[in-house]
C-alpha cells in the first residue's frame, strides 16, 4: 500500500525490498528438490544469451545465482513457468516490469530451462566457504 | 575581512609608535616591494599624484620615497627562520604524522619547511597525484587511527580537486585537516597563473561540508587556528576543518621581537545525551519484548564496540549494524559489532526491525530509512517498516551540526524519544542505567531471548555460505566464490579490510570481530574513495603490521589509479584484489529500471555504463605504477595460487594487486 511517495536511490530500494524479504524468494521455489517435471520445454542455450542480454544477470547473477546486494537467487530451481512468468510481468517488490514488448513469454520460456539446467555447487565448495 | 584585518594592523602599529617588527631588518619581499614602488612614483609626476590624492586622508604609513635608501643596498637573496617553519611548528605539536599533498606554488614555503627544517618527519610528505586521492587518503588514515592527517592543496584549483573528497568526509563524520595556500595581498602575486591560483575567501567553496574554516593574518593567529581547528575536527561529530596559510605568512622570515606561541591543545569531552532522557530510554529498552539496536557510525573508538556488545548481551537485544555492504540505510559507517556475534541480526534485518517494540538508532543518519521500506516504481512509495506502537529512540550527534543546503540530515523520523549526544560517550551511562534496572525476572526472559536471536543468526550465516556456493566454477568469476577464496588466504592473517563489500558476501562469509576490520564506506557515495582511502587506510595500519585488504571496483580506480604509485612509492603494504565487472553496475540497473517503465527494449543499458572495448587491464596498469601485479583471472582455480603470492608481497611492505574478472554483483 503507498502511504508516502519518496525519493530513494535505486539500490536503495532494491536492497531494502531484499531485506523486508518482499521479494527475496519470489522468483524460488521453496523446495531446492523441485521435480524436473514441473519444468517447461526451452531453448537453454537461448534462454542463457537473453538472460546475459536482458540484463537479468546484473541483479541474479549469469547463473541465476542471487547476490545479496541486488537480486535473489533464481537457479537452478525457478517458479513453475505460470508463476514465473507472472512475477516477471507485475513484480510485487523492486523488480522491474518486464511486459511483453520487451520480452516475450517464448523467450521467459527459455529464460527458465536456462536457469533450470544450472548446476548445484560442488561438493568441494563448501569446504572453502566454511574454513572455520 | 583580511584587508582590513591587516590595514588596522598597521594602523595600531603607526598609532603606538612601533613599526613592524620585519621592517627592522628590510626582508626580501619589502625590499622589492618598496623597489618597485620607488621606481614606479620615479615615473609619475608629483603634480598628477598630488592631484589624483587631492582630498583623500594623509596616508598613514610613511611613503617609500622617505624610507627608501637613498644609496643602492645590496638585495637580501637568503632569509633564516620562515613563517612557514613556525606553522611546521604547529602541525607538530599536534602529533600529525603526515601530510597527504600534490605539490603547489601556493604552500612551497610549508612544504620546504617540512622536508627541511623539520627533516621530513612528524609529519612525512606524502606524494600524491590528484588532491581527492589526498584527502580520501587522509579519510581512511582517520578511520583506522581515530585522527586526523594534514592534507596540503592550493586554494583554488588544488580545493576544487579536493572538494568531493572533503564532501565524503563530511557525510562521513570523518576528521581530515585542510591547509590551503592562497595569496591574497594582490601585490605579491606573482603576474599570471599566482592571479587564477588566488582567491579573496578560500573556504568559501566547502564551507557547506566542511566543520570549520578560518584565514589566518598572522602567524600568532594562525597558531591559535590552528591548534582550534584541531580540537573542532576531533569533536563529535567530527568533520574536515580547512585553514588557509597565506603565502606571505609562509614565506617572510619570522618576526624577530615578535613571541610566537603554539597554544595547548586540550580536546574537549565528547557531549553525552541528557541523563534524564538516558533513563528513560532504559526504562524502555528493559520493559522491551523485541528491543532493536540499529548502529551506524557508533563506534568512533574500539571503546564503542566493546559498549554495544556490553550493552545488548545484558539485554540479549538484537543488533542491526553496519557492515561491508550493509544494506541501505545503514550506509555501512563503522565497524560496531561482531559479524558473528549470536544477536547479530542484520542479516534479517528488515525482519528484526518489523518485530521490535523498542528500535534504538545509534548515530545513524537515515533513521527514517531504517524504519520505513520503500518501492522504486513509476510512483515511488514507502511504508512503516515497524508496529504502530513501537518506540523509536535516536541516540546522535548529528544533530548537533546540521547545515542546510546539502541534504545529508535524510528524511524527518517522526520518533518518541531523541537524545542528542554522541552514542559511543553516552553508552556507558546507557548501560549503567539498563543495569539498575535489570531484576531476576527479567534476566530470564532475556536469557530466551538471546537464544532465539542466536538460533536466527546462526540460520541466516549458514543460508549466506550456502549461497555461496552456487554458481562456483562460473566465469567470469561471482562475487561469492571470489570473497570465500579471499577470507581462505587472509582468514589467519591480522587482516583489516579497507575498502570494498564484494556485494556483501564478506559480511556473510568473514568473522569480523575487531574494531579496525572494517572502516565503513565514503560517506557521500562519490566515486573515487576507495582506492586513495584503501591506501591511506594501509598507511595506518603498516605500523601495526596488519594485512590491509582492498577489494577494490574498477570503475572507482578508474578515478585515481595514480594512488596506486604513492602506495609504491612510499612502500605502503596493501593487497588490493579488482572486482573487475567491467561496468559501472548501478547505473545499468538503473537505466534498466528506466527502459523497463518506458518499453523501449532493454538491451543498450550497456551504453554509456560499460567499461570494456577495451576491456582494462588492470596488471599491467599497476605493474607500470610500480606495484606488483598479477591477471586477469577469469577462472576461480588460479584464485587461490595468485591471492597467495600477492599476500607474500605485502607481507613483505610492497603493495600488490590481484585482478579478478567478475560477475556484475
Amino acid at each position: 500500500m503507498k502511504t508516502h511517495t519518496v525519493r530513494a536511490s535505486l539500490g536503495h530500494a532494491i536492497i531494502l525490498a531484499l531485506l523486508s524479504g518482499v521479494s527475496v524468494l519470489a522468483l524460488q521455489t521453496p523446495s531446492a528438490q523441485a521435480p524436473a517435471a514441473a519444468a517447461a520445454a526451452g531453448n537453454s542455450d537461448n534462454g542463457k544469451r537473453i538472460f546475459v542480454k536482458y540484463g537479468c544477470a546484473e541483479c541474479h547473477g549469469r547463473e541465476g545465482q542471487g547476490s545479496p546486494l541486488a537480486g535473489p537467487r533464481i537457479g537452478p530451481n525457478p517458479l513453475a513457468l505460470t508463476a514465473f512468468v507472472r512475477y516477471i510481468r507485475t513484480p510485487t517488490g523492486q523488480m522491474p516490469p518486464y511486459t511483453e514488448k520487451v520480452v516475450t513469454d517464448r523467450e521467459l520460456t527459455d529464460m527458465r530451462a536456462f536457469l533450470q539446467s544450472r548446476l548445484r555447487p560442488p561438493a568441494a565448495a563448501q569446504a572453502v566457504v566454511s574454513p572455520d | 575581512m583580511y584587508a582590513r584585518a591587516r590595514i588596522w594592523q598597521l594602523t595600531e602599529m603607526i598609532k603606538s609608535g612601533h613599526s613592524m617588527p620585519q621592517n627592522k631588518s628590510i626582508d626580501r619581499r619589502e625590499f622589492m616591494k618598496r623597489a618597485a614602488t620607488a621606481g614606479a612614483a620615479a615615473v609619475t609626476a608629483p603634480a598628477a599624484m598630488a592631484e589624483a590624492q587631492a582630498g583623500a586622508a594623509q596616508p598613514v604609513i610613511p611613503s617609500p620615497q622617505t624610507t627608501a635608501p637613498a644609496t643602492p643596498v645590496v638585495e637580501v637573496l637568503t632569509e633564516g627562520p620562515s613563517g612557514s617553519d613556525f606553522m611546521v611548528d604547529v602541525i607538530k605539536s599536534l602529533g600529525v604524522p603526515y601530510v597527504c599533498a600534490n605539490p603547489g606554488s601556493s604552500f612551497r614555503g610549508l612544504q620546504e619547511s617540512i622536508i627541511n627544517y623539520s627533516g621530513n618527519a612528524s609529519p612525512e610528505f606524502i606524494t600524491c597525484c590528484h588532491e581527492e586521492s589526498s584527502v580520501a587518503m587522509a579519510h581512511g588514515y582517520a578511520k583506522i587511527e581515530g585522527k586526523p592527517l594534514v592534507v596540503l592543496a592550493h586554494g583554488t584549483v588544488g580545493l576544487q580537486h579536493a572538494s568531493m573528497a572533503i564532501y565524503n568526509a563530511y557525510c562521513d563524520r570523518v576528521p581530515v585537516y585542510i591547509i590551503l595556500g592562497n595569496t591574497l595581498d594582490a601585490t605579491m602575486r606573482y603576474p599570471g597563473v599566482e592571479w587564477v591560483h588566488s582567491v579573496q575567501d578560500a573556504a568559501a567553496m566547502v564551507r557547506d561540508f566542511s566543520k570549520w574554516d578560518d584565514a589566518p593574518v598572522s602567524l600568532q593567529h594562525f597558531a591559535e587556528s590552528g591548534v582550534r581547528a584541531y580540537a573542532i575536527a576531533m569533536t563529535p561529530p567530527a568533520g574536515p576543518v580547512v585553514l588557509v596559510a597565506d603565502t606571505e605568512l609562509q614565506e617572510r622570515p619570522l618576526p624577530e621581537h615578535v613571541q610566537l606561541r603554539v597554544p595547548k591543545l586540550t580536546l574537549a569531552a565528547p557531549p553525552q545525551g541528557d541523563s534524564g532522557a538516558v533513563a528513560e530510554a532504559a526504562r524502555l529498552l528493559v520493559a522491551a519484548t523485541n528491543p532493536v539496536f540499529v548502529a551506524d557510525r557508533l563506534a568512533r573508538t574500539p571503546a564503542g564496540m566493546a559498549h554495544l556488545i556490553e550493552l545488548a548481551e545484558l539485554l540479549q537485544a538484537s543488533v542491526v549494524s553496519s557492515q561491508p555492504n550493509t544494506a541501505p540505510p545503514i550506509v555501512a559507517g563503522r565497524m560496531n559489532f561482531p559479524s558473528r556475534h549470536p544477536l547479530n541480526q542484520t542479516l534479517r534485518s528488515a525482519g528484526a526491525i518489523a518485530d521490535a517494540d523498542v528500535v534504538v538508532g545509534l548515530e545513524i543518519a537515515n533513521f527514517f530509512g531504517a524504519v520505513h521500506t520503500f518501492r522504486d516504481q513509476v510512483e515511488r512509495s514507502s511504508r512503516p517498516l515497524t508496529q504502530a506502537a513501537t518506540k523509536l529512540i535516536t541516540i546522535t550527534a548529528g544533530d548537533l551540526n546540521v547545515k542546510a543546503n546539502y541534504q545529508t540530515f535524510q528524511r524527518y523520523s517522526e520518533v518518541d524519544l531523541a537524545i542528542s549526544g554522541d552514542a559511543e560517550a553516552t553508552m556507558p551511562s546507557l548501560i549503567e542505567a539498563v543495569k539498575r534496572l535489570m531484576t531476576d525476572d527479567r534476566r530470564r526472559v532475556f536469557q530466551e531471548r538471546g537464544a532465539t536471536l542466536a538460533a536466527l543468526s546462526a540460520a541466516g550465516r549458514d543460508r549466506a555460505r550456502a549461497d555461496a556456493t552456487f554458481a562456483w566454477d562460473a566465469v567470469p568469476i561471482s562475487t561469492g566464490r571470489l570473497a570465500a577464496e579471499v577470507w581462505a588466504q587472509i582468514r589467519l592473517e591480522d587482516w583489516s579490510l579497507v575498502n570494498g563489500g564484494l556485494s556483501g558476501w564478506p559480511a556473510r562469509l568473514w568473522n569480523f570481530d575487531k574494531h579496525y576490520q572494517f572502516i565503513g564506506t565514503s560517506g557521500g557515495s562519490g566515486i573515487g574513495y576507495g582506492a586513495p582511502s584503501a591506501v591511506g587506510a594501509a598507511l595506518a595500519n603498516r605500523k601495526h603490521g596488519r594485512l590491509s585488504v582492498s577489494l577494490q571496483n574498477d570503475g572507482d580506480l578508474m578515478y585515481g589509479p595514480g594512488v596506486l604509485w604513492t602506495a609504491a612509492h612510499h612502500h605502503i603494504p596493501l593487497l588490493t584484489i579488482m572486482n573487475n565487472n567491467r561496468a559501472y553496475h548501478e547505473e545499468v540497473m538503473h537505466l534498466q529500471r528506466m527502459a523497463n517503465r518506458r518499453q523501449r527494449g532493454i538491451d543498450r543499458a550497456n551504453i554509456g555504463t560499460a567499461i570494456d572495448d577495451p576491456g582494462i587491464d588492470f596488471a599491467k596498469l599497476a605493474e607500470g605504477l610500480g606495484v606488483h601485479a598479477e591477471g586477469p583471472i577469469s577462472d576461480p582455480k588460479n584464485l587461490a595460487p595468485a591471492i597467495k603470492r600477492a599476500i607474500a608481497v605485502v607481507k613483505g611492505g610492497e603493495p600488490a594487486l590481484v585482478d579478478v574478472v567478475t560477475q556484475p554483483r
